[in-house]
C-alpha cells in the first residue's frame, strides 16, 4: 500500500482544512456565537464610535473658531490691583498697541463713573423722573470702534479731534438709543447727562465684541477725563491677525506697561490646536476606558463560552484524536474558532461604531471625521482578544486524553 | 512496513492502573492478529475489554510487555507519532457511532483524512467511494440526525474505511442497533472480511462474537483463545 508512510513523520493540518473545521465548528452553533461575540461587538463599537466622535466633535469645535473669536485679545489690570494701581493701562494704549506687528486694530475702553447722573433726551424737568434713565456711560478711544468691529446705523464715530478737545459728543448704543427715544442724528439730537448737554453724533447698531456697548452712552476718553475725571482706561481691546494671538498676548502687556506688565491680565482664546488636542484627550481618556472595559467583558465572554464549548465537545475532541489529530491540531482549531469570533466581533463592532459616528454627525450636520486606521485595526484587535481568550480553553482541549474524551461520546 | 509482520502483536502485555493499591486491568496478554484475520474479543463488562481496545487502538499505553503494530514498537512512539499511527493504520468503529451532528454523512467520512497530511484533491471522491462500499452513498448529504441508527453506523464504518487502514477496530459495533440492523452490520462485516480486511471486534454479545472466524474471551484481564 503505497499511501502509507513511515509513522514517525508529523503531518501538518492544511490551513484550508483547519479553516474548514473551525468555521464548521462555529456554524454549528450560530446563535451562541452571535451572543458570545456581542461583548466584543459592543466594546469595539464603543471604541470606534468614541474615537470617531471625539475627532468629529473636536474638528467641529475648531471649525467654529470664527475669525472674531480667534483674533480677540482683551487686556485689563489684574482685578486685585485695580483700585490701587489705577494707571497701569495708559491712555496712549491704542497708539502703543498699534505699533505691534500682528495687531489689526486696538483701542481702549473704560467705564465712566458719572456719580449718579441720569440721562434724558428732553430738557424738561419731569417731576416724576420718568424721562430720565440711568445708563452706563463708557469712554472709548478712537481706535476701539474698529477693534470691536462696531457698526453704526446712522451718524459717525467720534475721532481723535473730539477726544483731544474733549468735545461733548456721544455715541449711543442701540438699546440706549431706544430708551432715550432717539433713532436718527440728522437733526442733531442732544441728550442730557446730569445737567450737561451732549450732542449725539452716532447710533451704534451692532458690535462683534464688548456687547455692553449697545446699552451704553459712549463718550471720548478726553471728554470723560475732563467731565468726570476718568483716571485710566479700564481695558484694552485688540484685534490681531489670524494666528498672531500667542505673539500679541505675550508682547502687548509689555508694550502697554513696560514696568508693571505683570499686573495686567491678558484674556486671549487658547490656541485652537492645543484646544483641539485637549478636548480630544479628555474625551478619549474616558471613553477609551469605557471601551476597554467592554472589551475585557467581551474577552471574558469569549473565554467562558469557548471553555463551555470545549467541555461540550469532549466527544468530538476524542473522535478527532482517534482520527489522527495531534494535540496541536486540537489546540489550533479551538484557537482559530475563538480568534474568528473575536475578529467577527471586531468587524461588526467597527461597522456599528462607524455607523454611529456617521448617524450622530448627520443629525448634528457635522462632518464625520474618522481615522481610517481605527475601523481597520478593530478586527485585528478583536482577533487578538479572541486569541488571548481562547488560549486557556484550547490548552484544556489539547490536554484531554483521547481515552477519556472518547468515553463521553459526541 | 514489513508485510510479513502481523498487524497486531502483543507479548506479555499488561496494564496496571493506579498505585495504592494497583489495579491490574490486563495481565500477560499474548495476541497475534495477522493480516486478513477477523477476531472477536468477548467478555463481560469489567473484564478489561475496553482497556485492551484502547491499547490496541494506541489511545492508551501498556505498563508491561510489548505491543508491535505492523512491526512498529508502539511504546517507542511519542504522542504525536501515535496520533499519526491511529489516523493512518486504525479505523475506529464506536458503539455510539461518534458522528459530528452538524456535518453531513459525506463530511463526516471525509473528516477521516483531515489529519493524515493527504492532499485535499480527490478526498470527496474517496469519501463517496467509502460510502458506496457500505451502500449508503445515496444518503451522503444527510445530517446524522436524519439517518437511522443502522445508517449512522454505516457512515461510521465508511469513515473507518477511509485511508485504507491496516486494522478495523470495533468497540461494541452493534450495541446500539436493533436486531435487523445488527444482522445488516454483521453481513457488512462478513463482506469486509471476505475482502481481506483485518478486523478486531470487541463485544459482550456472544452472537456477534460467534460470527467471527476467530474468537477469544477475556476474563479478569486474561485472554483465552477459543479457536
Amino acid at each position: 500500500m503505497a499511501r502509507r508512510r513511515r509513522s514517525g513523520d508529523r503531518p501538518d493540518l492544511s490551513v484550508r482544512d483547519l479553516l474548514t473545521e473551525a468555521v464548521a465548528g462555529l456554524l454549528a452553533r450560530p446563535a451562541r456565537v452571535a451572543l458570545t461575540v456581542l461583548g466584543t461587538v459592543v466594546g469595539v463599537a464603543a471604541l470606534v464610535a468614541t474615537l470617531g466622535l471625539s475627532k468629529t466633535a473636536s474638528n467641529q469645535i475648531v471649525g467654529r473658531f470664527d475669525a472674531v473669536a480667534a483674533t480677540d485679545i482683551v487686556i485689563s489690570p489684574a482685578r486685585r490691583r485695580a483700585r490701587t494701581v489705577s494707571s497701569v493701562l495708559p491712555f496712549r494704549a491704542e497708539e502703543r498697541l498699534q505699533r505691534l506687528n500682528g495687531v489689526v486694530a486696538a483701542g481702549s475702553l473704560a467705564d465712566v463713573d458719572v456719580r449718579g447722573d441720569l440721562a434724558s433726551s428732553v430738557p424738561v424737568n419731569d417731576p416724576q423722573g420718568l424721562s430720565r434713565v440711568q445708563l452706563t456711560v463708557k469712554a472709548a478711544s478712537p481706535g476701539l470702534w474698529r477693534a470691536v468691529r462696531a457698526h453704526l446705523s446712522t451718524g459717525r464715530f467720534p475721532d481723535a479731534g473730539n477726544s483731544a478737545r474733549a468735545d461733548r459728543v456721544a455715541v449711543l448704543g442701540r438699546n440706549a438709543a431706544a430708551r432715550l427715544n432717539i433713532n436718527r442724528v440728522d437733526q442733531q439730537p442732544a441728550i442730557f447727562l446730569g445737567d450737561r448737554l451732549y450732542l449725539v453724533i452716532g447710533i451704534l447698531d451692532r458690535v462683534k465684541r464688548q456687547p455692553s456697548l449697545l446699552g451704553s452712552i459712549i463718550m471720548t476718553e478726553g471728554t470723560a477725563v475732563r467731565e468726570y475725571g476718568l483716571p485710566a482706561p479700564g481695558l484694552a481691546q485688540i484685534e490681531t491677525q489670524v494666528g498672531a494671538i500667542p505673539l500679541i498676548a505675550r508682547q502687548a502687556p509689555v508694550a502697554l506697561s513696560p514696568s508693571s506688565w505683570r499686573e495686567l491680565k491678558v484674556a486671549a482664546p487658547p490656541d485652537p490646536r492645543e484646544l483641539k488636542g485637549a478636548i480630544r484627550n479628555d474625551l478619549n481618556a474616558l471613553f477609551v476606558l469605557l471601551g476597554g472595559v467592554s472589551l475585557l467583558v467581551g474577552a471574558i465572554g469569549i473565554a467562558n463560552v469557548t471553555l463551555v464549548s470545549v467541555l461540550e465537545r469532549v466527544g468530538e475532541i476524542g473522535l478527532r484524536r482517534a482520527l489522527g489529530a495531534a494535540r496541536r491540531h486540537i489546540a489550533a482549531q479551538f484557537l482559530l474558532e475563538s480568534t474568528a469570533m473575536g475578529a467577527l466581533g471586531g468587524i461588526a463592532g467597527a461597522s456599528i461604531g462607524t455607523i454611529v459616528v456617521v448617524a450622530i454627525s448627520a443629525t448634528r450636520t457635522w462632518t464625520p471625521v474618522l481615522d481610517p486606521r481605527f475601523p481597520l485595526a478593530a478586527p485585528l484587535l478583536g482577533a487578538a482578544i479572541g486569541l488571548v481568550s481562547g488560549t486557556y480553553p484550547a490548552l484544556r482541549a489539547a490536554r484531554m486524553e483521547p481515552v477519556d474524551a472518547l468515553r463521553s461520546g459526541t | 512496513m514489513d508485510p510479513e509482520s502481523p498487524v497486531v502483536e502483543l507479548r506479555g502485555m499488561g496494564r496496571t492502573y493506579g498505585a495504592d493499591p494497583p489495579v491490574e486491568a490486563l495481565r500477560g496478554v499474548d495476541l497475534v492478529v495477522d493480516r486478513g484475520d477477523a477476531l472477536a474479543i468477548a467478555g463481560p463488562s469489567g473484564s478489561g475489554k475496553s482497556t485492551l481496545l484502547n491499547i490496541i487502538g494506541c489511545l492508551d499505553r501498556q505498563t508491561r510487555g510489548t505491543y508491535l503494530m505492523d512491526g512498529i514498537d508502539v511504546a517507542s512512539l511519542d504522542e504525536d507519532e501515535r496520533a499519526v499511527l491511529r489516523g493512518r493504520r486504525i479505523g475506529f468503529i464506536f458503539q455510539t457511532f461518534n458522528l459530528l451532528a452538524h456535518r453531513t454523512a459525506l463530511e463526516n467520512v471525509a473528516l477521516a483524512e483531515v489529519y493524515l497530511g493527504l492532499p485535499r484533491e480527490g478526498r470527496r471522491e474517496r469519501a463517496l467511494a467509502a460510502l458506496d462500499r457500505v451502500d449508503i452513498a445515496n444518503r451522503r448529504d444527510f445530517l446524522p440526525a436524519k439517518l437511522s441508527g443502522g445508517q449512522q453506523q454505516r457512515v461510521a464504518i465508511a469513515r473507518a474505511l477511509m485511508g485504507a487502514p491496516s486494522l478495523l477496530l470495533c468497540d461494541e459495533p452493534t450495541g446500539n442497533l436493533d436486531s435487523v440492523n445488527t444482522q445488516a452490520a454483521l453481513a457488512l462485516f462478513d463482506h469486509l472480511v471476505a475482502d481481506g480486511m483485518t478486523m478486531l471486534i470487541i463485544t459482550h454479545d456472544d452472537e456477534v462474537a460467534e460470527r467471527m472466524p476467530r474468537q477469544t474471551r477475556i476474563v479478569d484481564g486474561q485472554l483465552t483463545e477459543h479457536r
